[in-house]
């Protein structure tokens, strides 16, 4: 187990190193530098500039440099915020994001796995179709369209709940956020659990344990519950991701001041390292995900052994 | 012997085995469309998306107005002059600049659906050959490649691909390649899979015995067998490359003026829905629509070529 | 009175291409201690028979006449008593003991659950009864491979590993349903033999389900013959391979090679097993019986009982079968 674990990272780093280099080579592969719509500057200051942000270097040599700084977590300055470092942006909005993601990953799973077995052990009768079409319609509505659509009926037309911002995380405003976000993958989930428990439950292992007595709650839990979730959890790894792409829509939607709204800002005003630096922030948590998701694996599945 | 005089030996009974047999063949294609029809949601689907098809390449031709020019006259009472109505022929009504909504989202609608379409069938290709010869040639290369492709699956996609947007700027050609070449990962290795089972099948094994050269088999034998799952699959993929395409455009980082899809009509939309909420709802339901198609159609594919996966 | 009475046992379900009758017109006894083969081909509903008694049929199945097991009746009792009655007054062991065993869960596991569940008892002491209970059906190194999962045993081990879960509760009847069948044939005798010894020990009674005479003749004290779901003949095992009354056994029997005598060619019962959607309305074997009569296609005389507690199922007498 422990060695899986050593192998799981090991596969992680080259990885890492991929994103990295890939993210440099896109950083540098622009047309014109980060600087180039700058009004006129005098010559010496340009140059100061450049040197402050190691632009005269070789190539080869910013990228040494460049990675050399990720290696021990620092992402470089901002290319527009000149005041701040692409760490310091970072630190400031990611908490936000992360705390939304969390919630919405957390009602992925509970809500998700919950309707997806509700719909199962009542196959084919009301409980079932309900959930499967509510299922059908959250998989059609995807963040962006969920977003303002909870906007325009909540706030707009009801106004029971603001339209956006943060204030400290308070429920109010993040529940819509939270609702856009999660919508879409908790239906998903919803469908691959029902899929998978409705073809656990056919297995001849569980015909054993009702001939062994063992009431119908108990077998669903102890028995049926783990084999089902396996694809579940292959697909939480995507899911994850999803997550946390999707935050960047909902930055904007929700103006949550969190991490989208500077990716985006970035994406716009060309602020390369800023969008390279939550790139690879983004990459390295994924990687991490789904070594987690990996390791899940072994314990669902005692088949399985690496 | 009490049976033996009925001369009941090992060659009767092969023959009434083969007999039996012989009644039940039928061909795998006609099962899969007879299934298929079946599945009313997926033929219902098939409908409205050849209608939707239509929508996007004749829809232009049901109104005066193109996407372009702006309706002076309407202008500056547009809380009013631009709902829609099908008096004055605006049927989806105007967006906030005072553009026709409905030949807007007709265009829209045409390069969402194309992106999606190419976007899909760029996957693919690239997806299904990957797969096809790992999984075929297998041993160290299918090693070397599979890990290349866990590698790659690490990669935080949109965002690289939105880098790409921001760096080389808003072509509609490069988000078709983007979008294409970022999507293959899961087609990939589906196909390995089936190419993997495929592979130890007698039949395979039969013709390899017999000499037939690999191409040959692999096109043969292992293509329309995998075909089906292609289809599935690919199937499932368009509504994914729409979606990945409309994300983009809503963020501002997609087609550019004056060209629009869904993704970014929904975003003008959200811009300027406590005035004019009809310039939101439009294009969503234009979206919503095709992706609760696509999906029924992939789902009643699914179930006529692949019917264990019920 | 006997310790399990079938009267009339039938089988249907309910299927969207029309109903499809897997058993009929089943009728038997077993007294306690007692072993009764079930015999037939596949699909002749000897398994979906037993299931009926455990109330582990699907929920399309239509079930009809009559089980007392104990003086207490069985069909259609409600999910709660039947619980009660599963494992700890009638244990089952299935076919396959690769799926029939719960893959994610481990052997302790699966074997302590059990005994919690019926006898109320705690966990550690569960664990020693299961303990024991492995080394009465001869696993070595009971101790260290309970906590395996199933995949790290043999194929014998663990059907021994169910024969020993089906035993914990010390039931009065158990059922195998073909517990031999995915078995290797040294292994076989194995799993016989040691199914012999524990009935003894524990003097259950056995309804064991195969389509393997060889088997039957090792082990059954009773036999009971079916095709296509219809009871052809009911015997004592020496009687039944002695004597067989009816055409249907007459065949299986025939059909058995024999190493001791000379044959030319391997004997079988020409035709096809019969569609369970179209049941003829009498015999279900009348399109393959050597001496069926035309009536025999539109009606099935009454089960007629003689010799020693012998049935047979047949429109034809005894003697034309000779």
């Amino acid at each position: 187990m422990f060695s899986f674990i050593i192998r799981r990272l090991a596969v992680a780093v080259p990885t890492i190193l991929a994103l990295i280099t890939v993210s440099f080579v896109l950083m540098h592969a622009a047309p014109g530098g980060p600087f180039t719509n700058e009004r006129n500057v005098p010559e010496a200051v340009m140059e100061n500039i450049e040197a402050k942000y190691n632009l005269d270097k070789p190539l080869w040599q910013q990228y040494l440099i460049y990675v050399g700084n990720v290696a021990q977590g620092d992402l470089g300055p901002s290319f527009r915020y000149k005041d701040f470092t692409v760490n310091e942006l970072i630190e400031s909005s990611f908490p936000r994001s992360a705390y939304i993601g969390a919630w919405s990953f957390l009602f992925v799973v509970v809500f998700g796995v919950g309707l997806g077995v509700v719909a199962a052990l009542k196959q084919n009768r009301w409980p079932d179709y309900t959930v499967m079409t509510a299922a059908m319609t959250g998989v059609v509505f995807p963040n962006f369209v969920m977003a303002p659509l909870l906007v325009l009926l909540f706030a707009v037309t009801l106004r029971w709940l603001p339209a956006g911002g943060w204030e400290g995380g308070q429920v109010e405003y993040i529940v819509l956020p939270i609702i856009a976000m999660a919508t879409s993958y908790i239906a998903q989930v919803a469908r691959i659990t029902r899929s998978s428990m409705i073809e656990t439950l056919r297995s001849p292992f569980i015909r054993t344990a009702r001939a062994k007595g063992i009431p119908r709650h108990k077998i669903v839990l102890r028995h049926a519950l783990k084999p089902a979730l396996i694809p579940v959890v292959s697909y939480l790894g995507p899911a994850f991701v999803g997550i946390i792409t999707g935050s960047v829509i909902i930055d904007q939607v929700f103006s949550t001041g969190g991490i989208g709204q500077h990716f985006v800002n970035g994406a716009i005003n060309r602020d390369y390292s800023l969008i390279l630096g939550v790139t690879i922030l983004v990459g390295v948590l994924t990687i991490v995900f789904n070594a987690a998701v990996d390791i899940l694996y072994t314990w669902l599945d005692p088949r399985v052994r690496y | 012997m009490f049976f033996s005089d009925k001369h009941a030996g090992m060659g009767e009974l092969a023959d009434t085995l083969a007999e039996d047999a012989y009644t039940e063949g039928r061909s795998l294609w006609r099962d899969a469309r007879r299934r298929f029809m079946n599945h009313r949601a997926a033929v219902a689907s098939l409908v409205v998306l050849a209608l939707l098809l239509l929508f996007a390449a004749f829809g232009q031709y049901l109104s005066p107005w193109d996407n372009e020019s702006i309706d002076w006259a309407s202008l500056p009472n547009l809380d009013e002059d631009g709902l829609p109505s099908l008096a004055s022929q605006h049927y989806f009504g105007l967006d906030p600049i005072g553009r026709d909504l409905y030949q807007r989202t007709v265009q829209g609608s045409r390069i969402s659906l194309m992106v999606g379409v190419l976007g899909a069938l760029t996957a693919v290709v690239i997806g299904t050959l990957y797969g096809a010869i790992s999984g075929y040639v297998g041993g160290r290369t299918d090693a070397i490649m599979m890990r290349t492709l866990e590698v790659l699956s690490a990669f935080p996609f949109m965002f690289l691909v939105i880098v790409l947007m921001a760096v080389f700027g808003r072509n509609v050609l490069l988000i078709f390649v983007a979008i294409g070449a970022v999507s293959w990962l899961n087609m990939a290795r589906i196909v390995r899979g089936q190419t993997l089972s495929l592979k130890r099948k007698e039949y395979i094994e039969a013709a390899m015995s017999v000499g037939v050269h690999p191409f040959l088999i692999v096109l043969r034998h292992i293509v329309p067998n995998v075909l089906g799952v292609v289809i599935v699959y690919a199937t499932l993929l368009v509504p994914e490359m729409i979606l990945f395409e409309s994300f983009i455009s809503f963020l501002g980082l997609g087609v550019s003026e004056p060209y629009t899809s869904w993704g970014a009509l929904i975003s003008e939309g959200a811009d300027a829905m406590w005035t004019a909420p009809w310039t939101l709802i439009f294009p969503m339901l234009m979206l919503v629509l095709t992706l609760f198609c696509f999906n029924f159609l992939g789902d009643g594919l699914r179930d006529a070529l692949d019917p264990k996966d019920r | 009175m006997a310790m399990l009475e079938v009267n009339n046992l039938e089988v249907a379900f309910d299927t969207p291409d029309g109903t499809l009758q897997a058993v009929r017109g089943l009728s038997y006894q077993l007294e306690a201690g007692q072993t009764l083969g079930i015999v037939g081909e596949s699909g002749a509903g000897k398994s979906q028979g037993v299931f009926a008694l455990m109330g582990l049929l699907p929920d399309n199945a239509r079930v009809n006449g009559e089980v007392i097991f104990e003086g207490e009746p069985l069909l259609n009792l409600p999910e709660k008593r039947m619980n009660q009655i599963r494992a700890a007054r009638i244990g089952m062991i299935f076919q396959d003991p690769m799926t029939s065993l719960n893959p994610f869960m481990k052997v302790s596991d699966q074997l302590i659950e059990v005994l919690v569940q019926h006898k109320g008892i705690s966990r550690k002491q569960a664990l020693q009864e299961s303990l024991q209970m492995l080394e009465a059906v001869r696993i070595p190194e009971a101790r260290n491979r309970i906590h395996c999962y199933p995949h790290e045993f043999s194929g014998g081990m663990r059907q021994r590993v169910m024969i020993a879960m089906s035993l914990l509760c010390r039931p009065r009847l158990l059922i195998a349903d073909e517990p031999t069948t995915a078995l290797d044939v040294t292994v076989q005798a194995q799993v016989m033999d040691l199914l012999q010894e524990l009935q003894q020990e524990f003097n259950t009674a056995i309804i064991l389900i195969t389509h393997d005479l060889g088997v039957v003749a090792g082990s059954c004290d009773q036999t009971l013959v079916m095709y296509g779901g219809q009871m052809m003949e009911f015997a004592a095992t020496r009687d039944l391979f002695r004597d067989p009354s009816h055409p249907y056994t007459k065949g299986l029997m025939g059909a058995i090679p024999r190493i001791d005598e000379q044959m030319d060619e391997l004997v079988t019962i020409p035709g096809n097993p019969p569609n369970l959607m179209n049941l003829p309305p009498g015999c279900p074997f009348c399109d393959r019986c050597p001496v069926a009569e035309p009536r025999c296609y539109h009606e099935l005389d009454p089960p007629e009982r003689f010799g020693a507690e012998r049935i047979r199922v047949c429109n034809l007498p005894r003697e034309a079968i000779r």
